[in-house]
């Protein structure tokens, strides 16, 4: 089954997550098209938060700014922003798990209706039935917010909001929001709320790749950008 | 009190056939490298190498030269796999983890810096919260299914938390930015990562420094590691590498 709607690119999937983060927030970006946020959140006063170490991470750094000692999560070179600062393994983990970020944002292999997600192992692909963990379980753990940013179905069609989750969980019921290239869905006691559509689909378009049954909000509308 | 070491085979001389050795770095970042070199031309065997977040990844040339002279018998990390599944295939570490020669024992992150951190802090295990409702939560995570030892929670306040033990190295080899000859250490940005916390968890512990200084050359208010921790200090040169992981 290939892909059965176009919906937003990766970049403007971030860029309506970042829509979510406010001024005073400290936010943490996993790796993939949570990265993508830093490229949104210009001109807010919001503190990135790196596990690797450090508070205030700046944009990339190409060429001759490239420090080989300076590198985000994801492995990637980094610039300072003003008012950097550099910290342990430990502390870096001790305002993770302690609840001191404002917002996470992850990538997902799946997620269901209750606010439980999967993102760390990929059994069929890898052969094999562990993975990496890295930070995720950490950053679960102690987040606030939780937002997740992902594509709405796997690339051969599948949901990946599902019913019943099949990969390896990486936490249960922490979830509070999922930004799709198709629709905006809040996670709620009453189970997911659908918030916002991509131009040109229907709720019921997003129910047809979505497992569990959606609530469509009373104000549901266009994903705005 | 002189703590340097003339040559890097002096300073790893005692280190056995089935040591385990805790390998700071976040993927490229604060790698001691020209440790690991020296142990690959030592040739030791049977080794756990203790790590954080991916340093092997972040230095494939030595990973893959430790897997080919069949040295390691085991890896303890949070991210030990290569990020994309189509180059794991082919590299020959996954290979040898997936064909079960190589153990991978997998920990949250947060959960590996505090089992050092509590290793060198003398407490013996500690309840978390991460990983409750996972895998992390019934057993040790690792592809050696009869190592999948069971795991005991607790209910704080209503809440579950897991207990995980502190991890004792038998070694730390660690990479710093500058260091003085009695083992006062300072990092550089990034790559302070696990740098501190594991050279507080090895029994012998190893700094490779960029910069050797006398004492009293390190401004007292910016050392992160203590000379205490440090039993042997190598000056090593600084050498460029490829910021990359796949």
């Amino acid at each position: 089954m290939a892909k059965k709607f176009e919906g937003l690119p990766r970049e403007m999937i971030a860029m309506r997550a970042s829509k979510e983060i406010k001024d005073g927030d400290y936010v943490n970006l996993g790796i993939g098209i949570p990265t993508l946020v830093s490229n949104w959140i210009e001109g807010k006063d919001v503190i990135l938060q790196s596990e690797i170490g450090m508070t205030k991470t700046g944009p990339l750094a190409f060429n001759d700014d490239i420090d080989q000692d300076l590198i985000n999560a994801s492995c990637q070179p980094v610039t300072e922003l003003p008012g950097i600062a550099y910290f342990d393994i430990f502390d870096s983990f001790s305002m993770i798990r302690g609840g001191y970020m404002d917002v996470i944002i992850m990538g997902a292999l799946q997620v269901n209706g209750r606010g439980d997600y999967a993102g760390w192992a990929n059994p069929a692909a890898r052969g094999l039935d562990i993975g990496n963990i890295g930070g995720s379980m950490d950053l679960c753990a102690g987040a606030t917010k939780l937002f997740l940013t992902m594509t709405h179905t796997a690339p051969d069609g599948a949901p990946k909001i599902v019913n019943e989750i099949s990969f390896p969980l990486t936490v249960k019921g922490k979830v509070n929001m999922v930004f799709t290239d198709l629709a905006v869905i809040e996670i709620t006691s009453e189970g997911p709320v659908l918030k916002e559509v991509y131009p040109g689909l229907t709720p019921e378009d997003i129910q047809s790749v979505t497992e569990p049954k959606l609530i469509i909000a009373p104000d549901l509308k266009e994903i705005e950008l | 009190m002189d703590k340097t070491y003339p040559s890097i085979e002096e300073a790893i001389v005692d280190v056995p056939d089935g040591a385990v050795i805790a390998i700071p770095g976040f993927f490229a970042a604060g790698v001691p490298r020209i440790l690991l070199q020296a142990l690959i031309k030592k040739g030791v065997k049977e080794l756990t190498l203790a790590c954080g977040c991916g340093p092997l990844l972040g230095a494939t040339e030595e990973l893959t030269q430790l897997v080919k002279n069949r040295q390691l018998k085991k890896v303890i990390d949070s991210y030990g796999l290569f990020r994309s599944a189509t180059k794991g295939l082919q590299d020959p570490f996954e290979q040898a983890v997936r064909a079960g020669e190589i153990e991978l024992e997998v920990y949250p992150m947060g959960t590996l810096a505090e089992k050092y951190r509590a290793a060198g802090a003398g407490i013996p295990a500690f309840y978390t919260p991460t990983g409750v409702g996972s895998i992390v939560e019934k057993n040790t995570v690792t592809n050696i299914v009869e190592n999948r030892k069971p795991k005991e929670t607790k209910v704080f306040d209503g809440e579950k938390y897991v207990l995980e033990y502190a991890l004792k190295t038998d070694y730390a080899f660690i990479h710093a930015y500058m260091g003085d000859k009695e083992g006062n250490l300072v990092y550089r940005k990034t790559s302070r990562n696990f740098n501190h916390v594991m050279a507080t968890a090895g029994k012998i512990t190893i700094a490779e420094v960029e910069n050797l200084m006398e004492p009293g050359e390190i401004d007292p208010d910016c050392v992160h590691t203590s000379g205490i921790y440090v039993q042997r200090v190598l000056k090593v040169p600084r050498i460029g590498f490829a910021i990359t992981i796949d």
